[in-house]
């Protein structure tokens, strides 16, 4: 065992990094939830994503058109589930699945010719002499734009259901539909508008994977993310700033076990390699005991009509 | 009834763009539609979980009227036999396992050969005398191929050190790119892997002076560096040899065990970066194996805790490698059990 292998400065840099997909990706799917929409296809949207932001990048050179047309693109996707289950009233869970399985063929088929190509790469912001603090300047400053923007964006969610008037039409929305169509607000506008923004935030998600994580195109490459998204908007409490937290212990911990595997560490790998996962619901759920509840009308189908 | 097209169906664990596994096996199917034209159709489903959902998939494919299943993936080897003992007259080969019956049989390739050509460019190489291995799971197929790497890094560079870490999957390119990260963080220049995607060659490329090496297929994309060798897996031989055996009638349950020698793997062409009189090495290595001249588990060796293993000049029996679930005297670590 050797400890002294791994560095707290890498480690907590490699942390930001690993954690921006699930982040942006958990973020968009909050206000589809709030709104009261529940939509299992952030696996479809984040790979859909991850290809056109992919191939956007290589053909213009630019990543952040790359990631201009992700978003684009996760929110193209999404509107097919907008379409489904807002207009022909589909089932949400079955829309959403199928949402997932069309996204993962479609990107497969999108991305045929991009395999072995190599994305332009991704400029970290120049912060000037912030970056050559010590530690603090590796850890915190020498990063791309998305990254800081996952931060803008959870903040940005957080005030906007919190301080706005537009949050809380929102948030009336999800909680009970038929009220707030009494009310007069258009409750299938809101709805399509709160799915778009998730599958813009998931295909940036996406993006952030194919151009900064890892960088490279291959078919299937989210591997799941888009579903630990799913389940830390719920452990959440469906609460911003708990979803960037759930994201930072996740991304964290499977980091550090990663780096605890390499030093040789004296605990059994299994353990290890579950630890982001029973630590993130571990915590979440003990933050959670002032019993948050989902949006009262979470999944449920609104016809104005009825 | 006249017996029309065979069917022949294949289950993979990635999806056919891995550009490593999946992709080589997909390429031995191609190499079957091409060989038999309209006399044999075929079906693949990709991205199947290893486990029950494996069952599900290969249970639809026999009642569909499959002839034939290669499952190409370790976990699918009880799902396999389950499967095998419901459709008696269905053929199943199951890849890289060890349980065999009457209507399965078991096949793989002995990349552990290349393992040793790769440990000896690897060993030759490092300057940090710190080499990283990406694991998938700890299986013995796994195991073997850090065995061999490690013995022939070690052969040529006493200094050498091994750093394992295991991803739990085959196929998580940002989990993949992530383990090479903190390897090469952690001070390792040189990246083995031990899973399916390309992603630790990009990560590689990305960190600079590291090289690494081509897993199931060539991934020559990454070449001249860090990609600097590969082991190819070449099933496509094998695939039409066990159709034609369906077609004629004469199949028979069987394990099949090949390597460098008949071309059931292949090493990948090795780039400039590697110098000349290590590249030579390497390829005399490499013919020295094929030709069974010498076999990468030759004595004296010892087991980790110091125990004997082979004795001088002995060679290791297949039956020892096919279960290995022990490291090799100087590795460092436990195998997860």
């Amino acid at each position: 065992m050797d400890l002294s292998a791994i560095n707290p400065v890498l480690l907590l840099a490699a942390l930001l990094a690993a954690a921006t997909p699930i982040l942006l990706a958990a973020t968009g799917e909050l206000i589809a939830e709030k709104a009261g929409v529940l939509n299992l296809g952030v696996e479809g949207m984040m790979i859909t994503g991850a290809i056109c932001g992919f191939a956007t990048a290589v053909e213009t050179g630019s990543p952040l058109l790359g990631f201009a047309a992700a978003a684009v693109g996760g929110a193209a996707l999404s509107l097919l589930f907008a379409f489904l289950t807002q207009v022909a009233l589909a089932n949400q869970v079955a829309s959403g699945l199928a949402l997932t399985l069309f996204g993962l063929g479609l990107s497969a088929l999108l991305g045929q010719s991009y395999v072995g190509v190599k994305p332009p790469r991704m400029e970290d912001v120049n912060f000037g002499p912030l970056a050559d603090i010590p530690l603090i300047g590796r850890i915190f400053f020498q990063h791309d734009l998305v990254l800081y923007l996952g931060v803008v964006l959870v903040a940005s969610v957080w005030a906007f259901l919190k301080y706005t008037r537009s949050g809380l039409i929102l948030k009336a929305v999800g909680e009970n539909h038929d009220a707030a169509h009494a009310l007069g607000y258009k409750v299938v506008r809101i709805r399509t508008l709160a799915i778009m923004f998730g599958g813009a935030c998931a295909g940036a998600g996406g993006a952030y994977i194919s151009l900064v994580r890892v960088p490279q195109w291959t078919e299937g490459m989210t591997a799941g993310v888009g579903w630990i998204a799913l389940a830390l908007v719920v452990f959440a409490s469906w609460k911003p700033w708990r979803v960037l937290l759930g994201a930072y212990l996740f991304g964290g911990i499977t980091q550090l076990q990663l780096n605890l595997q390499g030093a040789g560490v004296a605990i059994p790998v299994e353990y290890l390699a579950m630890s982001p996962y029973i630590i993130t619901i571990v915590v979440l759920v003990l933050l959670s005991a002032d019993k948050a509840q989902a949006p009262a009308s979470l999944g449920r189908t609104f016809h104005a009509s009825q | 009834m006249a017996q029309d097209k065979t069917k022949v169906g294949f289950v993979y664990v990635g999806p056919v763009g891995d550009g490593g596994w999946t992709y080589e096996h997909d390429q031995g199917r191609l190499a079957v539609v091409e060989h038999f034209g309209d006399a044999v159709e075929t079906v693949f489903v990709e991205n199947v979980a290893e486990g029950p959902d494996s069952e599900r998939v290969m249970t639809q494919m026999a009642l569909d009227g499959a002839d034939l299943i290669f499952t190409t993936s370790f976990g699918y080897m009880d799902p396999t036999i389950n499967v095998a003992a419901k459709f008696p007259n269905v053929k199943f080969e199951h890849a890289t396992g060890y349980k065999r019956a009457d209507n399965v049989s078991t096949y793989s390739a002995r990349f552990y050969e290349g393992r040793a050509v790769q440990g000896h460019i690897a060993g030759k190489m490092t300057e940090s005398n710190i080499i990283g291995y990406i694991g998938s799971y700890p299986i013995p197929e796994v195991i073997r191929g850090i065995n061999s790497a490690y013995i022939h890094a070690k052969k040529v560079n006493p200094d050498v050190e091994f750093k394992i870490v295991w991803a739990y999957t085959w196929f998580d390119p940002a989990k993949e790119a992530d383990a090479a990260k903190v390897l090469i963080d952690q001070g390792a220049d040189v990246v083995l892997q031990h899973t399916d995607s390309t992603a630790p060659q990009a990560a590689a490329q990305e960190a600079g002076n590291v090289i690494t090496f081509g897993q199931a297929s060539d991934m020559a994309e990454y070449a001249p560096k860090p990609r600097v060798s590969s082991i190819i897996d070449n099933w496509a031989p094998y695939y039409i040899a066990r159709t034609q055996a369906v077609i004629d009638g004469t199949w028979e349950s069987m394990d099949t065990w090949d390597g460098i020698g008949p071309g059931m793997v292949g090493i990948g062409e090795i780039t400039d970066a590697v110098p000349a009189d290590v590249k030579a090495e390497a390829i005399a290595l490499r013919d020295a194996i094929a030709s069974g001249e010498y076999h990468p588990f030759t004595g004296p060796l010892k087991k980790q805790d110091g125990s004997d293993w082979l004795a001088e000049g002995e060679v290791a029996d297949d039956g020892t490698l096919a279960g290995m679930n022990f490291y090799v005297e100087g590795l460092d670590g436990e195998i997860p059990q």
